[in-house]
């Protein structure tokens, strides 16, 4: 039996963790002051990481025994976590200086959880999407808490790791019971060991089955709490409220997504003769999850809580398409993901540059009259809140789009209504801030605001990209339609 | 004779006994102890499976799982440290700066 070692297959995770390790060794011999440019070695790992993954759109190889699989499906989801870390890095440089926690291992520590969010894209194997996710939540751990003299960081880091190990643990025993009904870890051995069963020629005992459906409720909610679905998602205004905030940035779209990732495999891969349980379990927590979402939403001044609500109800958007997965397969998934991670980064870029040292300035009152102060960010905020709301000529808008009209498609009406409902709701607290910013007075004197240099370029990334998604979406459609999971 | 069911019914007991710690400690520590009888409920699981099944990929899961909760523990107790610094507290319920 060959071992089936193929570097090429895992040629992300190799860049990632190099860079990583390099900035670890450079970390204590650079000087203090001058650490932060440790950021921008670590931006060029994250370039290369995305040169070297590129070359692997439209390959397809099943490397390591079957443990990673190299598919378009995978290659779409890393260039898009890639993308992520680059853009929360560019955010980082400069606020780590201001919130003076220039330390060299945060860079690391964002590269290490990228690689940890691209395993869990690629594992065909439930060993490697564990150890995927466990890299990235130790990692994410560590960066909620980075901040260590604030106790409010101290505290959502604290939440985070019980509550993800908690939920990991639950992962674990689901894990635990599909490999006992189907007696392998592989996705596709399982697959076949349940087709198998239920085409008769095994029949599945009572036994196995009470196993599988066991396995099934713990494996949602190991990953509902990951992708911060209702009712797992107590911790996610907490912790992302605490943590600082290019780290929020990171949690609201890079773990999540992964964990979309993932699961969306798990499914469709192992476990579509088990459709019609987890599509039903996953058409109530879509409801759930965007409702909760979206009205908590509204009543929150807090504008990083208010965006941490939204990310739940941007969740169970998703999770509508998840629920669907059969009959849609990834490409509305990933097409709104993308759109998801540009407006999202975009609007905590901004949240981030105006909240100033120590961040202060995160309430509503705080944007009264800025869109006079600070016209370009305020556009930018505007743009993305807008996009996340859903209005036309946006990413968020064509993501909506494509998702529910194939949802529809797809025969759940149902589900689609209650999420047109909720984006009606969502408009009310996305326009809020921009009322704010244009058509009220500052009640205190104009703040001084520095726009430093790789925020500027982080804005014009996610402004362009919201706008290039809303207005010629048909290329990247097309990469999505070509980045389709193998049903077989 | 003691067969797989035996183990499956141990390791529940184990994972309600990791459940209710989790749930009704305030102790941070006491919580973390909870959380690492899940994993180790987990394991027994693992290791049953695979005598039953005959094949050693349980058995190399738990090697793994083990690892992991090493490097969590270590992560966990850091922050506990890191927290305990600024507050000198780890009882849960005095952890309420941001609400819940």
């Amino acid at each position: 039996m060959s071992l089936e070692i193929s570097y090429w297959a895992v040629i992300p995770e190799i860049v990632l963790s190099l860079a990583g390790i390099v900035i670890m060794l450079l970390a204590p011999i650079v000087e203090p002051e001058s650490r932060g440019r440790l950021g921008y070695l670590a931006f060029i790992g994250t370039v290369l990481a995305g040169a070297a993954t590129a070359p692997l759109w439209n390959k397809s190889m099943v490397a390591f025994n079957g443990m990673i699989t190299v598919d378009n499906y995978g290659t779409f989801l890393r260039l898009i976590f890639i993308l992520i870390a680059a853009l929360s890095i560019l955010l980082s440089v400069h606020f780590n200086r201001r919130e003076e926690i220039n330390h060299g291992e945060y860079f690391a520590l964002i590269l290490f959880a990228t690689a940890g969010m691209s395993l869990m894209a690629a594992g065909t194997d439930l060993i490697i999407i564990f150890l995927g996710l466990e890299i990235l939540s130790i990692a994410t751990y560590v960066l909620a808490g980075f901040k260590r003299s604030d106790v409010k960081s101290n505290e959502s880091s604290l939440k985070y790791f019980l509550l993800g190990s908690f939920s990991t643990a639950f992962l674990l025993y689901g894990i635990a019971f599909a490999y006992g009904a189907t007696g392998s870890t592989n996705l596709q051995n399982i697959r076949q060991a349940l087709g198998a069963a239920t085409q008769g020629t095994r029949l599945l005992g009572p036994q196995t089955n009470t196993l599988l459906l066991l396995s099934l409720a713990l494996l949602i909610a190991g990953f509902g709490f990951k992708v911060a679905t209702v009712p797992f998602h107590i911790w996610t205004p907490d912790v992302y409220e605490g943590a600082p905030t290019p780290v929020t940035t990171f949690m609201a779209v890079g773990p999540k997504a992964a964990g979309f990732a993932a699961f969306l495999r798990l499914l469709l891969t192992a476990m579509p003769a088990y459709h019609w349980y987890w599509a039903g379990i996953l058409w109530i927590l879509a409801a759930l999850t965007m409702t909760l979402g979206n009205v908590v939403a509204l009543v929150q001044p807090n504008l990083k809580r208010m965006l941490a609500y939204s990310s739940i109800a941007h969740a169970g958007y998703i999770l509508i398409g998840m629920a669907a997965g059969r009959e849609l397969n990834a490409s509305p998934i990933l097409f709104y993901i993308l759109a998801y991670t540009l407006m999202s980064v975009g609007a905590f870029a901004v949240v981030l540059t105006v909240s100033g040292k120590g961040d202060l300035r995160v309430n509503l009152d705080d944007y009264a009259g800025l869109g006079f102060q600070q016209p370009v960010l305020s556009f930018a905020l505007s743009l993305c809140l807008l996009s996340l709301a859903g209005i036309p000529l946006t990413a968020g808008f064509m993501g909506k789009f494509y998702l529910f009209t194939t949802a529809v498609q797809a025969g759940y009406v149902g589900l689609v209504i209650i999420a047109a409902l909720n984006s009606v709701v969502s408009v009310f607290y996305y326009v809020r801030p921009v009322i704010y910013m244009f058509m009220r007075e500052s009640t205190s004197p104009a703040p001084e605001i520095s726009v430093p240099v790789p925020v500027i370029i982080t804005l014009i990334i996610t402004t362009i990209g919201t706008l290039w998604l809303g207005i010629f979406p048909a290329g990247f459609i097309q990469l999505a339609k070509e980045s389709l999971l193998a049903l077989k | 004779m003691i067969t797989t069911s035996h183990y499956l019914i141990l390791s529940t007991i184990i994972l309600t006994i990791g459940i209710v710690g989790v749930l009704t400690r305030r102790n941070v520590l006491i919580v973390l102890m909870s959380i690492e009888l899940i994993f180790n409920a987990v394991n027994i699981n693992l290791v049953a499976f695979s005598k039953q099944l005959q094949n050693t990929i349980g058995q190399v899961f738990v090697v793994f799982v083990i690892t992991v909760a090493a490097a969590e523990a270590a992560v966990g107790l850091g922050i506990v440290i890191a927290l305990f610094r600024n507050k000198e507290k780890i009882n849960l319920d005095e952890i309420d700066l941001l609400k819940w």
